[in-house]
């Protein structure tokens, strides 16, 4: 994604820029080391979730880990991590953890996991990679990965000969807005986003909500937001924590988000709301969206969205009032109806129209430091890649598609190019791609499952071989080097030494690497020697960033955003703001934003909404000790008519069951709330966890993934929209069939 | 000398930072809090309003627990924190009792605890951990004495209210409405 970012005029921060000469630390200082007696800090980045906040891992005078803090020169934190961050170290002392390496074995007739030596792990591992290779190409193996330990596993992975390499997070979660961007702007939001809340006057949300989300940086900025009085809309169905600190909330009916989206279009061209000459100047296409919004008026949007037409029209008048200081948020998990990258569109022409790309309290233009790549030969050359396999399908996915690879791997897949080996690294697929049976009909059609975890999560249960991962607590790992403001690069030492027998990623990518052959890949006897030699190219040292944790190189303001006389320059078609697509209508889909009508609740079932908790990331951190302390269940949040209609109370234990008749695996608990209307439930992502060895998680709350059995692609990206499932409740246990 | 703490409830979002890092910094007992969130929602679809807020010991000016303590372990320490003497206290509960908002627990090794402002921190100069987390910024701690000091500013430039006055205990712990 990075190489989709340097192009407006921007130029990466990057080699020996980001140190000034003669800084480099004249003695060396290991604060991984603790001295006895003495409380210790060392550098680390959080891995709690993605956005990587910097910190230092505190150690007693025992040498025990001790707390997590924020480091207070790193902007994507200032010094406060969020909950999960703080709880951090619930990761590492979770007595739950993967222990030893384990191989499936069968004894007596039946599978068991058998604890085994990293040796025979990986050399079982090695034979197993090395008979795929033969059978059906190097090709035929898969990446699926989240997190830091997955980039370890990129690189023996490409070095193996393939490039099936995959994230969930991209169609599952941010992928449509990563297109609808490309579409309008020539450019990914890239994470994080790019969002000047800091700086902005007026902030529209729609099913966005920070502070449930934690991301950090857009959390804090928020809340200057707030105290500076700037403006907040929200669009959420449900009174999320941003919507109670807004100015505006519209609770909209679920699935219309598109038709509201015109109308506000609609009232900002047709009032003449916008800024003429800019339009002129930045935009392509402006005659023929004029032309299109003409009939979608607010009253048209009132009657599907049931919001007022003053709201809507108030509301636009209040966005392009504040403009060009507005934004309107791209949000990330926005994977809802199969129509995303569409309403996503909609987002983007928004800002257009109200010249927030790349404006002070807008858009920002992002930019990263560019680390030197540490030498080994180059990767072999696949025959074939997903791409291929895709065939021009979902023509703007950029990236890799995850459930694509599940049809690769699937046994219905009759193309040849076939998927038989999965490595999972830190993604739990069983609760993260929906349709869940058909993830483990492609895992049953696999001649090799490993999986590289902290955790026994449930993808775990489906492995041939499990490798136990230690905590970002307990390793170095690459340069932290996010997309910001500034050009940032953090670091992460280990303060504590992995328990019990698991290793660094880094560690068993190598012993795998030498035992396949490839050590060449793997230059290096420990990771930190890769960093140090980093480092000293450019101009520092690991000893002397040890010492700091962060690195920030500062940056005229001016340069954040684009120049205001001159027309913008794009990697769009005309090199404009596109309002109208051509990439868009070149590739067949609509080149205009259409509203489309989403299939409604059958009699007496709700739609089945999800989202997040501050202290949690999606399933990764229900079994937490200090996260479940704070919150280990999740509840259905029920509206209260709702409730007295079908004679449901507070706190009473309820099962559901959705519109295909599958059932949730556990009970929930009801939350009788004002907070959401009588269209919808919700209940937040990550729990219903029924892997035993989640002692603390297990059972607790249920999973919505299970749930989710109606997927709706979108056909321009590949992204599984999820939010068309539909459930009823059973206030009685329902009779199970057991599975086998 | 007189320290206190004020909580943006316009800031709020309930994340519960401040309970998780106050159980790291204090070692608190996984199971048990020093400070803890309350959502409180009133009104009706889609008229709803909710206030979210962090809440711990309020450090009352007229303790009922420091009053009902037999041993004298709850006392008043400098700038007015309330504190408990470990040693000192049979763990019998009373102040537990005692204690309007419900803010003092029996920690598993036999006495009771409490928030303490983390007096360990403030005497060296820092933040109390949960006001130093917190990511929205909503928690502000100072000397009332000081008109600069952070609590003393939010409370000149904001309406507020305190828990149960009623009671009578004079909570330093203020609400920002």
């Amino acid at each position: 994604m990075s190489s989709r970012r340097d192009f407006i005029k921007i130029t990466s921060v990057g080699g020996a820029g980001l140190f000034a000469a003669g800084n480099v630390a004249a003695k060396y200082f290991n604060p991984g080391k603790n001295m006895k007696g003495t409380i210790q800090r060392t550098p680390t980045y959080c891995e709690v979730c993605f956005w990587k906040c910097s910190g230092w891992a505190h150690t007693n005078e025992n040498g025990e880990l001790w707390k997590v803090v924020g480091n207070k020169k790193d902007p994507l934190c200032n010094g406060r991590l969020c909950p999960r961050g703080s709880g951090g170290i619930g990761m590492y002392n979770d007595p739950d953890r993967l222990k030893s390496p384990m191989i499936r074995i069968e004894e007596r007739g039946k599978q068991v996991f058998k604890e085994v030596t990293w040796h025979k792990a990986l050399e079982y591992v090695a034979q197993k990679m090395e008979a795929l290779k033969e059978k059906h190409g190097a090709e035929s193996l898969a990446l699926f990965n989240h997190g830091s330990g997955g980039k370890h596993f990129s690189n023996l992975v490409k070095a193996f000969g393939s490039t099936n390499i995959v994230a969930p997070s991209y169609a599952q979660c941010r992928g449509p807005r990563e297109a609808a961007w490309i579409a309008t702007f020539g450019t990914a939001v890239n994470a994080p986003e790019p969002t000047d809340i800091k700086n902005t006057n007026c902030l529209v949300l729609i099913g966005s909500h920070i502070g449930e989300n934690m991301h950090n940086t857009q959390v804090q900025e928020m809340s200057e937001a707030i105290d500076r009085g700037a403006t907040i809309i929200t669009v959420d169905p449900r009174l999320s924590t941003a919507a109670t600190h807004s100015k505006h909330w519209l609770p909209i009916k679920p699935a219309t988000d598109i038709a509201l989206l015109l109308a506000w279009m609609h009232v900002i061209i047709y009032e003449k709301r916008y800024n003429h000459e800019y339009i002129e100047k930045n935009t392509f296409g402006f005659k023929e969206l004029k032309e299109y919004v003409a009939e979608y008026t607010p009253e048209w949007a009132a009657g599907i969205t049931n919001l007022k037409a003053s709201q809507i029209r108030e509301t636009a008048r209040e966005m392009a009032f504040h403009a060009p200081s507005t934004i309107v948020h791209p949000g990330r998990h926005v994977t809802w109806y199969g129509d995303d990258v569409q309403r996503v569109r909609c987002i983007a022409i928004l800002n257009g129209l109200l010249g927030s790309f790349g404006t002070k309290g807008g858009f920002y233009m992002q930019t990263k430091a560019s680390v030197p790549t540490f030498s080994h030969p180059p990767y072999p050359q696949p025959k074939w890649s997903w791409k291929d396999f895709l065939d021009g399908k979902f023509p703007s996915a950029e990236i890799n598609v995850s459930n694509a690879m599940i049809d690769a791997s699937h046994p219905d897949n009759q193309s040849d190019k076939k998927i038989k080996g999965w490595i999972v690294v830190g993604t739990n697929l069983i609760n993260t791609i929906p349709n869940t049976p058909r993830t483990i009909e492609a895992i049953r059609n696999q001649d090799l499952v490993v999986v590289v975890d902290t955790m026994p999560m449930e993808i775990t249960g489906w492995a041939d071989v499990i490798l136990p991962e230690c905590t970002y607590l307990e390793r170095y790992d690459d340069l932290r080097v996010s997309p910001e403001r500034y050009a940032t690069l953090a670091l992460r030492v280990p303060a504590v030494k992995p328990k019990h027998l698991t290793k660094p990623a880094s560690w068993i990518v190598r012993r795998l690497g030498l035992k396949l052959g490839l050590q060449d890949y793997f230059n290096y006897s420990d990771f930190s020697e890769v960093l140090d030699w980093q480092l000293k190219q450019m101009g520092s040292s690991l000893a002397e960033m040890k010492k700091k944790g962060v690195t920030v190189v500062d940056r005229p303001e001016s340069s954040l955003y684009l120049p205001k006389d001159e027309p913008v320059q794009l990697k769009t078609k005309s090199g404009k703001i596109e309002l109208y697509s051509q990439l868009l209508e070149e590739q067949g889909f609509d080149p205009l934003p259409k509203y489309t009508a989403h299939p409604e609740a059958p009699d007496g079932f709700y739609r089945l909404n999800y989202g997040r908790a501050p202290m949690h990331t999606f399933t990764r951190t229900a079994n937490n000790p200090n996260l479940s302390d704070i919150m280990n269940e999740n509840r259905l949040w029920v509206n209260p008519q709702v409730a007295e209609n079908h004679g449901l109370k507070m706190n009473q234990m309820i099962w559901l069951e959705n519109q295909d008749g599958v059932l949730s695996e556990f009970p929930i608990k009801v939350r009788v709330t004002e907070r959401i209307g009588p269209d919808c439930v919700y209940m937040v992502h990550g729990f219903g966890h029924n892997n035993k060895r989640l002692k603390r998680a297990h059972g607790k709350g249920i999973s919505d993934t299970k749930l989710i059995t109606r997927v709706a692609i979108d056909p321009i990206m590949g992204g599984t929209g999820m939010r068309g499932n539909f459930v009823k409740f059973l206030v009685e246990e329902p009779k199970k069939e057991v599975e086998s | 000398m007189r320290y206190a703490m004020a909580v943006d409830t316009k800031k709020c979002v309930g994340c519960s930072d401040c309970v998780v890092a106050c159980q790291a910094e204090n070692k608190v007992p996984i199971g048990f809090c020093r400070d803890w969130v309350v959502e409180i929602v009133t009104g009706k679809f889609p008229e709803v309003k909710v206030e979210l807020r962090s809440e711990r010991c309020n450090h009352c000016k007229n303790s009922p627990c420091v009053r009902c303590c037999p041993t004298g372990a709850s006392h008043y320490s400098d700038g007015g924190i309330v504190m408990v003497n470990g040693d000192d206290c049979i763990g019998c509960g009373a102040c537990i009792q005692s204690c309007p908002y419900d803010a003092r627990y029996s920690h598993p090794e036999g006495f009771v605890d409490k928030c303490t402002f983390c007096q360990h921190r403030v005497t060296r100069g820092y933040k109390p951990a949960c006001v130093s987390v917190c990511p929205t910024n909503c928690l502000y701690f100072g000397d009332l004495d000081n008109p600069k000091s952070d609590v003393s500013v939010a409370l000149q430039k904001r309406k507020y209210k305190v828990l149960a006055p009623e009671a009578g205990t004079k909570p330093q712990v203020y609400f920002l409405i």
